[in-house]
Formats: structure tokens, sequence, C-alpha cells
């Protein structure tokens, strides 16, 4: 075995990949996120849109964007994570890219992504 | 103490129990074999020497050749002595060491060859804070060392005083590596952090306990 098969062996054997619904950029999604609280352990929804998947195999990692507030807030989730408790998909949408970084620069009306549909 | 040669596969990341995500090295380790014991009566010291990674026969040496024959054992490409080996755990001529000697969550050193780098200025070489300024006269000295000394005393310069040169390349000991996992089936461990070198290279790994 090259050094590439065994770092990939290592991964497949390590982190358990889970089955998560198909998504891409563009999409809304809702990541439920599990967060400890002293001994607690409590689900977080966050809901936004994906602006980039990044990586490839068990070491992937996806980018989702959301307006909280007045502000923009990116939070970056390692597809594999234990912590994910699951993956909802909200909303499919329209995008010629695979990363939208565009979307950083718009605001309100602007900032819509049409809905593809089914 | 106990060791292992090993080789660098490459760098990873794995999610540890808490979920968090841990930059992790994989390495390669044995099997090794014993290849020669040094006594305190025949050499003056305790040592065993450990061998690891085939090489083809028709590029070694006749020597070799004979000294790995005795050991029972094909030829390697690298050989390593390590002193002070665990008493009790005595290792005899010919006996060959995997990863199971090492236990998941203990804590090991691993020794490697850094990086060579060339010929660095002192900035990249120690760390130097260069001049910090673009403007103010700074013509084109914003890495420059600055002044390596006084004048008419003592009229030369310090030995050991920090200037550009070869950078990398040096015997480099990381100590207090976790390990994370081991897989004996495919003679490899998972350490938290990275280790000196490429990937591809030589490490010796050690514990000492």
């Amino acid at each position: 075995m090259n050094k590439m098969e065994l770092i990939n062996f290592v991964q497949d054997t390590l982190i358990e990949q889970k089955e998560h619904p198909a998504f891409k950029a563009g999409d809304n999604v809702t990541v439920h996120y599990k967060i400890k609280e002293g001994n607690k352990e409590r689900i977080q929804p966050y809901q936004g849109v994906v602006i980039q998947r990044r990586g490839a195999g068990a070491s992937e990692t996806f980018t989702v964007r959301k307006i909280s507030g007045n502000t923009g807030v990116e939070r970056i989730f390692p597809i594999n994570s234990p912590s994910i408790e699951k993956i909802e998909l909200n909303r499919r949408g329209v995008v010629r890219r695979a990363r939208i970084f565009y979307l950083r620069a718009l605001r309100g009306k602007k900032a819509r992504i049409k809905e593809k549909r089914m | 103490m106990s060791g292992l040669i090993g080789k660098k596969i490459g760098m990873t990341s794995i999610f540890d129990a808490s979920g968090k995500n841990v930059p992790c090295t994989v390495i390669e380790a044995g099997p090794c074999v014993v290849t020669q014991v040094k006594t305190q009566d025949k050499d003056g010291y305790e040592a065993i020497q450990l061998a690891f990674d085939e090489k083809k026969e028709k590029q070694t040496t006749k020597a070799l050749k004979g000294h790995f024959a005795k050991a029972g054992t094909t030829p390697k490409k690298y050989v390593a002595e390590f002193s002070r080996f665990e008493k009790g755990h005595q290792k005899k001529f010919g006996d060959v060491l995997t990863v199971d000697i090492f236990i998941e969550g203990e804590y090991i050193d691993v020794v490697g060859v850094s990086k060579g780098k060339g010929f660095q200025g002192v900035v990249k070489r120690h760390g130097f804070g260069g001049v910090g300024q673009a403007t103010h006269g700074q013509h084109n000295r914003l890495r420059a060392p600055g002044s390596i000394g006084a004048s008419s005393w003592p009229s030369r310069v310090f030995k050991g005083m920090r200037m550009a040169g070869r950078m990398g390349g040096d015997r480099v000991k990381m100590i207090n590596l976790q390990v994370m996992k081991l897989i004996p089936e495919k003679n490899l461990i998972v350490v938290k952090g990275s280790v000196p070198g490429p990937n591809g290279s030589y490490l010796i790994l050690e514990r000492w306990s």
C-alpha cells in the first residue's frame, strides 16, 4: 500500500461516515449540532445557506452562512463530525457555481437564491 | 525505555471521544527485528539494535547480508540502536517487535530529521523581528540582522552569534505525543500532532516510562 492509501485507510477506519442528504452550494439546510454544557447535552439547530463544500472523503467540510440580526455569520462544519446530529435539507437553490462567495457582498432582496423546482 | 523504528506516512485528523477534531500523524512502525544485542561485557554498554524496512538483496553489501543473516532475517534499510531498553522486556537476538509494544493513550517521543529549508536569513532561522518599518529611511534592510557586536572592544564577533545560514535537516525530537490509535494489522500508529521530516522519512519512536 502506498502512503495515500494508508492515509485513506486510517480515515475510513477511524472516522465514522454518516449518511446525510445530498446537498450542495446554494441549498438551505438546518444543521442540528450537539452542544455540551457542563455535563448536559442539547441540540442547537443552525439554519442557513451552504456556500461551499470543501475537501474530499472523511475530512470534507461545508460552510453555512446565515444572517443573524444584521450581521452575516458563517460556520464551518466537518461533514463527519460526531457532534452533528442530523442535517435537514430545507430547499434546493439554483446557483451556477460550486462556491457562492458572491453572496457575502449581497444584502436583503439581492441575497435571495432562486428555488430549484423538482 | 522501549521503542520502534517507523516511517512517516502523513497527516490527517480524527475525532476524539469528546467529538473534537484532532490533528494526527500516521506512522507505519515495525515490524522491527533485533539484529544485535550489545552487552556490558563485550561492548562496554547495554543496547539493542533494531532494523526496519525491507531492502533488495542485490542492493545489500556482503558484509550487511551476513549481519542480517546472522539474526535470521532479510536485509533491512534502516538500523538504529536503542539503549536502556526496558528491564524484564529484554529482547533476544532475532526477536520481532511490532506496534503492540505501545498502548493507546500513552505518551511517546518521536525523533526525526527536519525538512531542509536551505540557506535562510535570521528572521526565519532565528526568529529575529526584522526592522519593522518600511519607511523612515529603510532602503533594503527590512530583514537585516542589525549590529553583530561592538567596535574596538572586543574587536571581533563572539562565537555562536546567530546569523544567516543553512536551516533544517537537523535531528529533532518531539516529546510527549499522545498515541491516539493503534492499528496492528497494518502496523500503523496514529499520534497526536506533527512529527519532524517529510512524508516517507524514517522516525524513531521511544517510550520512556
